[in-house]
C-alpha cells in the first residue's frame, strides 16, 4: 500500500469517527463549554438581566461569602444530607439488598414492591409524603398517636424537615438495592462455604467475606450519593412549597428553604439568586462552587482503576 | 416451644434429632426473613395505598382519620381532568418525553458506538468528559443557558429549550450504552468491516440488533427522566401555563387546591401511573439497566 492511500484511508476514518461524534461535539460545546465559561465570565459582573453587564471584580464572591443569608445554611445542610442521608440509604439500601437475596419465597413480588417507589416521579412522591407526614391530618402522625408516640411536625418544623427528606428518600431506594442484589450475587459460593467450615458465624461471614467483596460497591454508592446530593433540588423545594402553603398563588413569590432555611441546598440558590433576586453574578458564583464541588466527587470516583468506566479494547 | 415441637422420644433420638434441629431452624429462618420481608413491603407499598385511598374520598371524609373510602368517590379523578390546564399538561408532558427520548437515543448511539469500537487519539479523555457532564447538577450551567433561550431565540415559554438539547446526545446516555457496546466482541464489528460494510451499516445492521435491551433501557430512562423533570420546565416553561408539565403543574394544582387533599392526590395517582404503568411492561429492560449504571463496571 503507498503512503499516499494509507494517508488518504486515515484522514477517511477521521472524518467518520468526527461524524459519530458530532451530536455530542455539538452538544458540547452549545450546552455544556460555552454556558460554563460564560458562568466565570458572569461572576465577575453585576448583571441584572436587564441592563447590560458591569464588571463587579470580586464583589459577588465576597457577596454570597459574607452577606447572603442563605448560603452558609445551605452549605451546612448539605454536609447533614450527605452525613446522614447518604449513609442511612447505603446501610438501608444494602439490608434491602441482602434481605432481597435471602428471600426465598416470591422474591419476584417483593423485589417488584421494594424497587417501585425509586420510581414515583420526585414531585409526586413528595406530594405524596406532603400528605402522609401532615402534622395535622397525616395518616402517619395519627398512628403514632394512636401507639402514644410524639407527632412530629415533620415539613413544618425545622429539625425534622431534614429527618422527613430522610425517610423520603430511603423510601426510593430501588436504585441501590438493586446495584448491591447484583454486588452480592457476584460474592463467590465457595468463600462462604470455606468460612463456614472454619466455623464463622452469620456476622463472621459478612464481615469477612461480604463486605470485603462489595466494598468497591459500597464506595460506588456512598460517592455517586455525595454526588446526588450536591443536585438535590426538586424534594426540598417541593417539600417546602406544599409545607409553607405558598404555591402557585400568583404574586406571592415563595422564600426556598421552609422551614426556616433548613432545607436550603446549594442549588435551590442558584435558582434564588438567578431567578428570584435577579443577581446573575452571584447565581454564577454559587454554580462554579457546584461545579467545583462536583468535579472533585466525579474525580474520586474515576480516579478507583476499573471503578467505574469499564476498559475497552 | 421447643418441648412443643418435639415429638416424645420414641425413636432413637440420636439419629432423627440433629437432621430434624438443622430442618427446624431453617424453617425459623424462613420465617424470620419472609417476616422481615413483609415489613420492608409494607413501608414501600403503604404510602401507594393511602394516597390511592385518600384520592377516592369525598372532600369532607379527607380530612377525618379514616382510612378506607366511603363512599367511592370516582368522580374525583374525573373533576382532576376537568381541571382547566391538567389534559394540557399531560400532553406536554407526553410531547417533552416521547420526542426528548427519540431524539436522545438517536443523536446518542453513534457517539456511545465511536467511543466503544473506534480508536482515535483523545477517546479516553472523550469518555472522561462524557462521565463529567454526566454528574454535574444542571443549575451549573443554567444561568447563561437561560439567557440564550431568552434573549437570543426568544423562545422561553415554550417547551423548545427542553427539546432541541436532546437532538445532541445526553452524556448517561452515551455512558449507558458504551458500557454495553465494550461487550459486544470485537470479532463480530471486525467480521462486518471485512465484508465491506461501512461503520454506519456495521452500526445499524449488526452492533444495533445486539443492543437491543441496552437501547431499550437507557430510553425508559431517557422517558422517565423527561417525565420527572422538575427543574428544566420551571426554569424554561413556567413563564407560561400552556406550555407546562405534569411534574411542574402538578404543584400548582395542590396550590389551587390546598384543603383538598383527595383531589391532590387523585392528581398525584395520574402523575405516577404512566411510570409505573411502563415500568411492568418493561421491568426486565429496566432493572437491567440499573445494574449497568454501577456494577458492570
Amino acid at each position: 500500500m503507498t503512503p499516499l492511500t494509507l494517508r488518504a484511508k486515515r484522514r477517511r476514518s477521521a472524518l467518520v469517527t468526527l461524524g459519530f461524534l458530532a451530536p455530542w461535539i455539538i452538544g458540547f460545546s452549545v450546552f455544556f463549554a460555552y454556558p460554563l465559561i460564560s458562568t466565570v465570565y458572569f461572576s465577575f459582573m453585576h448583571y441584572d438581566g436587564f441592563r447590560p453587564p458591569t464588571w463587579n471584580g470580586t464583589r459577588n464572591w465576597s457577596y454570597v461569602f459574607t452577606q447572603y443569608p442563605f448560603f452558609w445554611p445551605a452549605l451546612r445542610n448539605t454536609m447533614w444530607l450527605v452525613l446522614v442521608m447518604v449513609t442511612t440509604r447505603v446501610v438501608f439500601g444494602l439490608g434491602i439488598g441482602l434481605l432481597i437475596t435471602k428471600i426465598k419465597t416470591g422474591t419476584g413480588l417483593f423485589r417488584t414492591a421494594f424497587y417501585l417507589p425509586y420510581l414515583a416521579p420526585p414531585v409526586a412522591a413528595t406530594m405524596a409524603f406532603a400528605f402522609l407526614l401532615n402534622p395535622g391530618t397525616g395518616p402517619v402522625n395519627h398512628l403514632l398517636g394512636d401507639i402514644g408516640l410524639p407527632q412530629p411536625g415533620w415539613f413544618n418544623d425545622p429539625s425534622w424537615s431534614k429527618p422527613a427528606l430522610t425517610l423520603l428518600a430511603l423510601w426510593g431506594i430501588g436504585d441501590l438495592m438493586v446495584i448491591f442484589m447484583a454486588a452480592l450475587l457476584d460474592v463467590p459460593k465457595e468463600q462462604y462455604e470455606a468460612a463456614e467450615l472454619d466455623g464463622a458465624g452469620p456476622w463472621q461471614r459478612f464481615r469477612f467475606v461480604t463486605l470485603p467483596n462489595i466494598s468497591p460497591i459500597v464506595m460506588f454508592a456512598v460517592v455517586t450519593g455525595v454526588i446526588q446530593t450536591m443536585q438535590y433540588y426538586t424534594q426540598p423545594i417541593v417539600a417546602g412549597k406544599v409545607a409553607s402553603g405558598i404555591i402557585g398563588n400568583a404574586g406571592q413569590q415563595f422564600e426556598p428553604g421552609y422551614p426556616e432555611k433548613s432545607t436550603l441546598t446549594l442549588p435551590q440558590l442558584v435558582y434564588n439568586l438567578g431567578f428570584q433576586r435577579f443577581d446573575t453574578g452571584s447565581a454564577c458564583v454559587i454554580a462554579l462552587i457546584l461545579f467545583a464541588l462536583a468535579m472533585a466527587f466525579t474525580a474520586l470516583l474515576m480516579r478507583r482503576r476499573g471503578g467505574l468506566i469499564q476498559a475497552g479494547d | 416451644m421447643t418441648d412443643v415441637l418435639t415429638p416424645p422420644a420414641t425413636v432413637s433420638p440420636s439419629l432423627s434429632d440433629p437432621a430434624r434441629a438443622v430442618r427446624r431452624k431453617a424453617v425459623l429462618r424462613w420465617i424470620a426473613v419472609h417476616a422481615l420481608g413483609v415489613a420492608a413491603a409494607l413501608f414501600f407499598v403503604l404510602p401507594f395505598v393511602f394516597v390511592l385511598f385518600t384520592s377516592l374520598m369525598s372532600d369532607n371524609q379527607a380530612l377525618t382519620r379514616a382510612l378506607w373510602p366511603h363512599p367511592f368517590v370516582w368522580h374525583n379523578y374525573v373533576t382532576v381532568f376537568r381541571t382547566p390546564g391538567f389534559l394540557t399538561w399531560w400532553k406536554n408532558s407526553l410531547i417533552y418525553a416521547g420526542a426528548g427520548t427519540a431524539l436522545t437515543v438517536v443523536s446518542s448511539i453513534p457517539v456511545a458506538y465511536a467511543l466503544a469500537k473506534f480508536r482515535f487519539r483523545g477517546r479516553n479523555l472523550s469518555l472522561m468528559m462524557v462521565v463529567a457532564t454526566m454528574m454535574l447538577p444542571p443549575q451549573v450551567i443554567v444561568v447563561p443557558m437561560y439567557l440564550f433561550w431568552a434573549n437570543q431565540l426568544h423562545l422561553t415559554g415554550t417547551l423548545w429549550p427542553l427539546i432541541i438539547p436532546m437532538a445532541f446526545g445526553d452524556a448517561f446516555t452515551i455512558f449507558l450504552l458504551r458500557q454495553f457496546l465494550v461487550t459486544i466482541p470485537n470479532e463480530y464489528v471486525d467480521a462486518a468491516r471485512v465484508d465491506g460494510c461501512g461503520e454506519l451499516r456495521t452500526l445499524l445492521r449488526v452492533v444495533l440488533p445486539m443492543a437491543k435491551p441496552a437501547v431499550a433501557a437507557v430510553a425508559l430512562f431517557q422517558f422517565f427522566y423527561c417525565w420527572n423533570d422538575y427543574f428544566g420546565p420551571q426554569i424554561y416553561a413556567s413563564e407560561n401555563p400552556a406550555a407546562w408539565t405534569l411534574s411542574y403543574g402538578l404543584e400548582s394544582f395542590k396550590g389551587a387546591h390546598q384543603t383538598s387533599w383527595n383531589l391532590t392526590m387523585a392528581a398525584t395517582m395520574l402523575v405516577m401511573a404512566p411510570v409505573i404503568i411502563v415500568f411492568f411492561f418493561a421491568q426486565k429492560a429496566f432493572v437491567e439497566g440499573v445494574t449497568l449504571t454501577g456494577v458492570k463496571g
